[in-house]
């Protein structure tokens, strides 16, 4: 399917500035997703197809302005409460809570 | 629920690391992921696996045609040899640059990249601009990069995808005829195994 993803041979999306020498992850947070995503991949939760339909399922405006690991995020927030594995409600509530306990 | 004071408190944790961090207790109190395995997988990727092992492979290709041979008609048994196999490596295919053909990789859906020859892709192969271009304009790719290649070579790009992953067996440079195995490995540059770099002449 044809869609944002969908990046070969689009004009004007800036430089690729690479980077000399960067880490493997530049956030913790970067390392505790990539974690998540093999773990979860290994536990049999989804194939690397769905996982990546699910990242193109993504609205086009926040696929763009948005970095890689967040796509993982929201690709197993989005197959794994479609799933059945855990629900809406139970990840908004585990993140209220953890967030009263940082303030 | 414990609760990790090693952040510092200056700043309030962001939506996304919020985000994570739910979904990993969660996940972690049905027992579904064990935040160990999960230091251990990091730990793995950030220091064990990377662009080294592909290295390897090139240079061994460089001295030993027979797994030359191999390499270019079964590039998974052929990296497997030396222990190089697993997730997102599972079917690899071995593009070889020659005086006349330079190959590029890339992956213009996703970002699909030989895990356990190069370890994680860099930011760069991840991001828009680049999947984006160098299907269309490979040597203004090149120049940003800053390598220039001949006008007569020609220029072969590889779309990965989620089952097959390519890897760049890079012209070995002039002036390494008295180099050893181990030496040539650490001149093999990761983006010389992507096909964004040309190895220079020692």
């Amino acid at each position: 399917m044809n869609s944002i993803h969908d990046l070969g041979g689009m004009d004007g999306l800036g430089p690729i500035n690479p980077a000399k020498d960067e880490p493997c992850f530049k956030d913790d947070w970067e390392r505790r997703m990539f974690g998540l995503f093999v773990s979860c991949f290994a536990g049999g939760h989804y194939n690397v197809d769905e996982f990546r339909h699910a990242i193109e399922r993504m609205d086009p405006a926040h696929y763009l302005e948005t970095s890689y690991y967040e796509h993982w995020l929201a690709s197993l927030e989005t197959l794994l409460t479609e799933k059945g594995v855990v629900t809406r409600e139970e990840l908004v509530a585990r993140k209220k809570h953890i967030a009263m306990e940082d303030a | 629920m414990p609760h990790d004071h090693s952040h510092p408190h200056n700043k309030p944790l962001s939506d996304v690391e919020l985000r994570v961090k739910a979904l990993e207790s969660v996940l972690t109190e049905k027992k579904l992921i064990d935040p160990e395995a999960i230091d251990l997988i990091v730990e793995t990727y950030e220091t064990k696996i990377g662009p080294r092992n592909g290295a390897r492979v090139v240079a061994k290709a460089w001295t030993d045609p027979a797994y030359k041979a191999r390499l270019l008609s079964d590039a998974t048994a052929a990296i497997s040899e030396l222990g190089f196999s697993g997730v997102q490596g599972e079917d690899m295919v071995v593009v070889e640059n020659t005086e006349a053909v330079h190959n590029i990789v890339v992956c213009t859906l996703c970002s699909c990249y030989p895990w356990p020859t190069l370890g994680l892709p860099p930011v760069w192969y991840k991001a828009a601009p680049y999947r984006a271009k160098v299907v269309k304009d490979p040597r203004g790719v090149l120049e940003e990069f800053g390598v220039s290649l001949p006008d007569e070579t020609e220029i072969r790009i590889w779309d990965s995808n989620a089952e097959l992953r390519y890897l760049v067996l890079p012209k070995r440079p002039d002036g390494t005829d008295d180099m050893s195995e181990a030496q040539l490995a650490e001149i093999v540059t990761r983006d010389a195994m992507i096909g964004t770099d040309v190895l220079a002449a020692h």
